[in-house]
């Protein structure tokens, strides 16, 4: 009887998983279906990628509020380590590895990588705090990371790295050497390598991932420590342990959706707009927007919430305003004791009525 | 010399810090969380003053007791709309997330008055500099007169927390809110009060700030909030003697940073402080230790 009781859960749990690939894949299907039909105007085309990378972040974000139950403002900083890193490796073996696929894929490899050990190394000293310490040790994270990139100057000739932090004058490279990292202006020139189809392929790895880690007992061990941390330690869960697994997978995801957006660009440098605060904050309400823990509606809302605005072209100049707003007003509406009870009061008046009209007839 | 000349804009720079940091820690010490929004509220008195006093012409005096009056009201209301029905809330995330909110709101309601473009912001102080060491080192007015607020205003607030009944009742409020209640505290004024005052000290901060720094666009409390919650915490979070001393130091650490080591990387390595002190001691330097219950 037990037994059942557990399959038939993982069987909801599974159906569950099933119907969120199925609308990514049927998602795609349609996608490909009009793009063949030549009817999607080129602002959409544009956007397929783009759609794939905000709905990786959101999903791995999801992990680190939603699952691990921390808040962090930071995630766009894991972006932007893994953009760089992977734009980096893409530029040196452009004519090393001919082949595209294979250097692409080495080049997520690495991305994920980079992001999620700097996941991990931030991850060690900063679990440690929680809530707003949290919050605001992971923006200043994020803010090191962009200015850090910021002012870093890297070539390459004959004799291997050369390495600056003033310009590109005093990297004294050979005649035949490259520039790659141009400070502030980043690096140009990336294989313009990803499509929507990658894009799809990796939010499905992602999607896939991250939904059996949740339903995992280590899933499992990280919701007990969002719900009770004391509760949690006093059963012998390892803390830092599962902390230290959510956090650095979400970071790797977030710095896989860096290596898509990198070479989705042919300019990659580290603005505010990209990789600043503005870039966390929006990932973070699409996942508020989609439900907190929700990992379908994250994907759901950062489609969403990215395509309205620009299919709303008048719309564009008050777009940061709706997210402001959604946020408030998603928290308040979800969160807030009063609107809780306001909620259950109308569910129990409309079923009450239901049955009303069922006793009627 | 120059090292006394980077001491003392340290020591002005510092002193903007503290008066943010004074809200912020206020704030946190009664309400618990974290007020994203203060530093948006500097930037809306800072606009305030500058429409007032560069629009429509009016004196100084009038524009800076516009903005406290203004900022006081805003943080009320925010405080009213947005926090209090989420104070019983079961997440603790959910406050700290519409607080993001709010700040984003206010920023995005200044970009879409006042545009993206920034705004030379005219001194509202009129004090004349002072040289010294034949004019060798610099002591400008908006210096002095930052300074000069700031241990004022600093001065003030502990004597009305100390001195006075509504001072007593925060302390009681942050002590334990149950408790209050049951004697007799008004808990919902006493944070509607305490949110008044930190917007109030936002609104000054904020005069100054942009005195001092003439450049103001919607996103010029943002960083400066920031980093003065930075302050607050290396202070000691919820110690108001703790926010001046946090405030101070890290200015000067800000101005030292980006003189001697890169004017790039100051900001990094103000986080990088904080970083370390919440390692090192996350109470801050005159915080006091609480331990958790189960």
């Amino acid at each position: 009887m037990k037994a059942l009781k557990v399959k038939m859960k993982s069987d909801k749990n599974l159906r569950s998983n099933l119907i969120t690939f199925g609308m990514v894949i049927g998602v795609y299907i349609i996608m490909q279906v009009l793009l063949a039909a030549g009817v999607v105007s080129s602002l959409v085309r544009g956007l397929l990628v783009p759609l794939c990378t905000y709905a990786i972040l959101a999903v791995s974000l999801n992990l680190t509020v939603g699952i691990l139950g921390e808040l962090s403002l930071g995630h766009a900083g894991f972006m932007c380590i893994g953009a760089f890193t992977s734009a980096f490796f893409s530029k040196c073996m452009q004519e090393a590895i001919p082949i595209a696929a294979l250097r692409f894929t080495i080049a997520i490899l690495i991305g994920a990588l980079c992001a999620g050990l700097m996941g991990l190394l931030i991850g060690i000293p900063v679990l440690r705090l929680k809530g707003d310490y949290l919050a605001i040790v992971t923006l200043a994270f994020g803010e090191i990371a962009k200015n850090v990139i910021n002012m870093l100057y890297i070539g390459v000739d004959e004799a291997g790295l050369h390495f600056s932090t003033k310009s590109s004058l005093e990297l004294n490279l050979s005649e035949n050497g490259t520039v790659i990292i141009q400070g502030a202006q980043g690096i140009t020139g990336t294989p313009n390598d990803s499509s929507f189809t990658v894009g799809i392929v990796l939010l499905l790895i992602t999607l896939f991932v991250i939904l059996n880690l949740i339903h995992s007992r280590d899933g499992r061990a990280i919701m007990a420590i969002r719900d009770n941390t004391i509760a949690a330690e006093s059963i012998g869960i390892p803390i830092t342990k599962y902390k230290l697994m959510a956090f650095s997978v979400s970071a790797a995801f977030a710095g896989m959706a860096g290596v898509l957006y990198a070479h989705n660009l042919s300019t990659l440098s580290a603005t505010p707009k990209n990789f600043g605060y503005n870039m966390s904050i929006m990932i973070l309400v699409f996942v508020v927007l989609g439900g907190i823990g929700n990992i379908r509606g994250s994907v759901i809302a950062a489609v969403v919430l990215t395509l309205l605005p620009e299919l709303l072209r008048g719309l564009n100049d008050y777009r940061m305003l709706i997210y402001a707003v959604v946020l408030i007003a998603m928290m308040l509406f979800n969160w807030a004791p009063a609107c809780i009870q306001w909620r259950e009061k109308m569910v129990y008046r409309l079923k009450s009525r239901k049955k009303l009209t069922k006793e009627a007839e | 010399m120059s090292f006394l000349q980077y001491l003392i804009s340290g020591l002005s720079l510092g002193s903007v810090y503290a008066l943010i940091a004074l809200g912020y820690t206020m704030v946190y010490g009664i309400a618990k969380m974290l007020n994203f929004a203060h530093g948006d509220v500097i930037m809306i008195g800072a606009f305030t003053t500058y429409t007032i006093c560069s629009a429509l012409g009016l004196p100084p005096a009038a524009g800076v007791l516009a903005a406290v009056v203004l900022c006081t009201l805003l943080g009320v209301c925010i405080e009213k709309v947005a926090y209090k029905p989420l104070r019983k809330a079961a997440s603790p995330l959910a406050v700290l997330i519409t607080a993001i909110g709010v700040s984003y709101l206010l920023q995005n309601v200044a970009l879409l008055i006042f545009g993206t473009n920034t705004k030379a912001f005219t001194s509202v102080v009129s004090v004349n500099a002072v040289r010294l060491a034949d004019g060798q080192l610099t002591i400008t007015g908006e210096t002095i007169v930052t300074i000069v607020s700031c241990i004022v205003i600093m001065a003030g607030l502990m004597i009305f927390i100390r001195k006075t009944k509504a001072g007593q009742a925060m302390l009681a409020v942050s002590e334990d809110k149950g408790a209050a209640q049951l004697m007799g505290i008004n808990v919902n004024g006493t944070i509607a009060l305490t949110f008044a005052i930190g917007s109030a000290l936002a609104a000054v901060a904020g005069v100054l700030l942009c005195s001092a720094y003439p450049s103001l666009n919607p996103y010029t409390g943002s960083m400066p909030g920031i980093k003065a919650f930075v302050a607050a915490v290396f202070g000691g979070i919820g110690s108001i003697p703790g926010a001046f001393i946090g405030g101070i130091l890290l200015g000067i650490i800000e101005i030292f940073a980006k003189a001697y080591i890169s004017s790039q990387m100051a900001d990094a390595i103000v986080f990088a402080i904080l970083i370390v002190i919440l390692l090192i001691k996350p109470t801050g330097i005159l915080g006091r230790n609480i331990q958790e219950k189960v």
